[in-house]
């Protein structure tokens, strides 16, 4: 403990929000009343604080070398036999301190933010608190040390997600989201459950360090009898991780499970702008990430479907955000689009040395995209707050009334099309590059979806600051929103331009070497060429207005048409659970229930009645006829006795 | 004549039936009692007899028959107390007045 000094502060950082749930869920509203933000938000400074202070120790200490993978404060919790038991612990190592900074931070300026979007609000208090719980469950998640408490914490994300988008519960239409979304993510959650329980049963144990050694050495005892239990043609361990990447799947909103994120815009846009920038959504990507080289070494297959469904949900998130008219629906579309980007990152990637570019790539995207996406949705809610609309053909031409926003947002749509030097540029670039050189399907893939990205992201940047020369349906008594929410703007445009500079190949890396991070001009010119195009080709169209986007989605035809209604993927669902599970699984099941299960409790009940009511009238209150039944009795016992004992 | 161990078991069985036979058919809770008190000297005489005949050298039956006057004794009291008791209650001593703990 003595080495690692700065370890023993870990502890504060999912503390002091929880603390801040605690007592703001149980006093807030009471006493704190409208200081409640500022509670909260002071909390989470100081653990912002420890975060940052940790995350700088711990690469300050290792600068230079290996970064080790550090279970620090452990403890069991649950012992089951002496090499499987639960503990709980905290993993240091270079992507949980880099998560617990994302993490952090960006709760942070979610708080600040909150501090002037949520004035008022009713249930400030329990927003604050639901705040607290889930940056606490989020921060726990990113430190945990074994698949059980990963697990424990995964949950208590879900639960929050559904506390938050559900925040407006008087909203029909905000009810029905939460609900979705939690629904979807605990049904890949049963995955997740299950690939535990296989890959801690053919591992040996929970405990990530152990479970990676014992799962990567080559020809031990787990691997062999991991591969030795086959079923459908696949051995055990490919399975386990399979259905572990469905729980990250969910989470992190990948196709086909991607349904419940478009939804999730219903809660508070800072809400969204925490969900979908650094927490949530990239839980997926770190669980793959945590657990990366079990994925790389033992069952490449399984990395290799998890490259191409993150390109295919790039792609296919893209083209459907081209369509959309709900700036939060964009941003969400966008949002999974760059997941895609981050999973097939890694799912190009390889364990170790130059192979290992696209683990370090992703990381690096994870940490520059939380910081452009809360951007992105801070500004996206100043805009909402401004002109009380989602929707595009209710703002156009706010540039002069909303200077602060407009200039961030434009750094942040910078950022995302991949224009340098912004930070989206540089993590884009390593991806490319990774894909480029290992599977090239999915680098065209790619690069068609920077175009679409620069495109749709330029789309919802014109409309809303350019476009009409007017913003005519609105008074504009009202600034464009305090210090509160302008702060966090700033600082985080700061952030989106400057986060690409960062050596980030120096300090996380698949094994813990350092990486050199290197660019290639020439390989830089298609992916930024192909961006600058997606934004001329957004400025033909919506700078001015003009009948151009009308005559676009007209030639498109069908395929506008169904992108517009997200390629109906949601209707299939509903079709499925309605017409097909609900008629073939669902009616059987509950009348089997309703006739068999409760035919048989109803049948014992029924027959106590009848048998108590024929005999119940034994129990006459005549004391003479108890003791003829006592005679009869002990007349019978020795009739008994007498010809059983002679 | 000497009586001999069946005279006396003869007699306690006929005691015990009387008793039974009592306890059945009267209806006033005071010759309910007297009819126990019957069975209960029939089982003092069947412990004195078997006493008296089968190990002459020993005390145990007369010792038992001590404790059972004594405990019949304790009884007879305290059915007598709930006799009263039920009097006041319900202005009769039948069985069949007092029949209400039932189903």
């Amino acid at each position: 403990m003595d080495i690692y000094g700065y370890i023993k502060y870990l502890l504060f950082i999912p503390l002091l929000p929880l603390a801040a749930f605690v007592l703001l869920g149980l006093f807030g509203k009471k006493y704190a009343g409208k200081y409640a933000g500022i509670f909260g938000t002071v909390l989470m400074l100081a653990a912002t604080g420890f975060a940052i202070y940790t995350a700088y120790s711990y690469f300050t200490t290792y600068s230079g070398g290996s970064y080790p993978r550090i279970n620090a404060l452990s403890y069991t919790w649950l012992k089951f036999s002496d090499t499987l038991s639960i503990d709980m612990g905290f993993m240091v190592d270079p992507i949980s301190m880099m998560m617990i900074v994302v993490v952090t931070l960006v709760s942070l300026m979610v708080h600040i933010y909150s501090l002037g979007y949520m004035k008022g609000e009713e249930r400030f208090a329990t927003y604050y608190a639901y705040l607290g719980l889930f940056t606490f469950s989020m921060l726990g998640l990113v430190l945990s040390s074994n698949l059980f408490q990963i697990y424990i914490f995964w949950e208590l994300v879900g639960v929050s997600s559904f506390l938050l988008i559900g925040y407006y519960y008087n909203k029909p239409s905000a009810v029905a989201a939460c609900k979705k979304a939690f629904i979807v993510t605990r049904f890949a959650d049963l995955g997740f459950l299950i690939g535990i329980l296989i890959l801690s049963y053919t591992g040996g144990t929970l405990d990530f360090n152990t479970l990676i050694v014992n799962l990567t050495t080559d020809g031990s005892a787990s691997i062999s009898s991991g591969v030795a239990h086959t079923f459908l043609g696949a051995s055990a361990l490919t399975w386990g991780a399979a259905l572990v990447f469905i729980g990250g799947a969910g989470k992190s909103a990948m196709f086909p499970l991607h349904i419940w994120l478009p939804d999730a815009m219903e809660g508070p846009t800072p809400v969204s702008a925490l969900i979908h920038a650094a927490t949530m959504v990239v839980a997926g990507v770190y669980l793959v990430a945590r657990m990366f080289p079990i994925f790389a070494i033992t069952v490449p297959a399984v990395l290799e479907m998890i490259g191409w469904v993150g390109a295919i949900s790039a792609i296919f998130a893209a083209v459907i955000a081209c369509t959309q008219t709900d700036i939060k629906r964009v941003l969400a579309y966008s949002t999974m689009s760059q997941i895609g980007f981050m999973l097939f990152a890694l799912g190009v990637s390889g364990y170790g040395g130059e192979a290992g570019l696209g683990y370090t790539a992703s990381m690096f995207h994870l940490f520059t995209h939380a910081l452009f996406k809360a951007l992105l949705f801070l500004g996206a809610g100043a805009v909402i707050h401004y002109v009380h609309s989602n929707e595009m053909k209710d703002m156009g031409g706010l540039r002069k009334f909303m200077p602060i926003t407009h200039i961030t947002f434009l750094v942040a749509c910078l950022a995302i099309a991949g224009v340098p030097p912004f930070a989206g540029f540089f993590s884009k670039e390593e991806i490319l590059l990774a894909a480029h050189h290992h599977n090239p399907a999915i680098y065209w893939i790619a690069i068609i979806t920077s175009g679409l990205t620069a495109f749709y992201m330029f789309r919802l940047y014109f409309s809303i600051f350019w476009s009409k020369p007017h913003h005519s349906h609105h008074t504009h008594s009202h600034r464009e929103g305090g210090f509160a929410m302008m702060l966090p703007l700033i600082l985080l445009a700061f952030g989106a331009a400057a986060a690409g500079f960062i050596p980030f190949g120096k300090f996380v890396s698949s094994n813990g070497q350092p990486l050199a991070s290197h660019f290639d001009l020439q390989f830089s010119i298609l992916p930024v060429g192909i961006g600058l195009a997606g934004i001329a080709l957004a400025a033909l169209f919506y700078f001015r207005q003009n009948s151009r986007p009308d005559k676009a989605s007209a030639a498109f035809g069908t395929l506008y048409k169904s992108a517009y209604h997200k390629f109906y993927i949601d209707e299939l669902y509903l079709f499925i659970t309605k017409k097909v599970l609900f008629n073939l699984v669902g009616k059987p099941a509950a009348w089997f229930d309703r006739n068999i299960v409760d035919g048989m409790i109803n049948l014992t009940g029924n027959a106590t009645q009848k048998v108590s009511a024929g005999i119940r009238k034994m129990q006459s209150g005549k004391v003479q006829q108890y003791a003829m039944y006592f005679l009869g009795g002990v007349i019978l016992l020795a009739i008994i006795f007498i010809y059983t004992r002679k | 004549m000497q009586p001999g161990l069946y005279h006396i078991l003869f007699i306690s069985a006929a005691l015990f039936f009387i008793g039974v036979y009592g306890f059945f058919t009267r209806r006033n809770l005071i010759t309910l009692l007297m009819s126990i008190e019957l069975i209960l000297n029939s089982v003092n005489l069947n412990f004195i007899a078997f006493n008296k005949y089968l190990w002459p050298g020993r005390m145990d039956g007369l010792f038992f028959t001590l404790f059972i006057i004594a405990i019949a004794a304790a009884e007879a009291a305290v059915a007598i107390a709930i006799i009263i008791n039920l009097y006041r209650s319900h202005q009769s001593i039948d069985v069949n007045d007092a029949e209400e703990l039932k189903y």
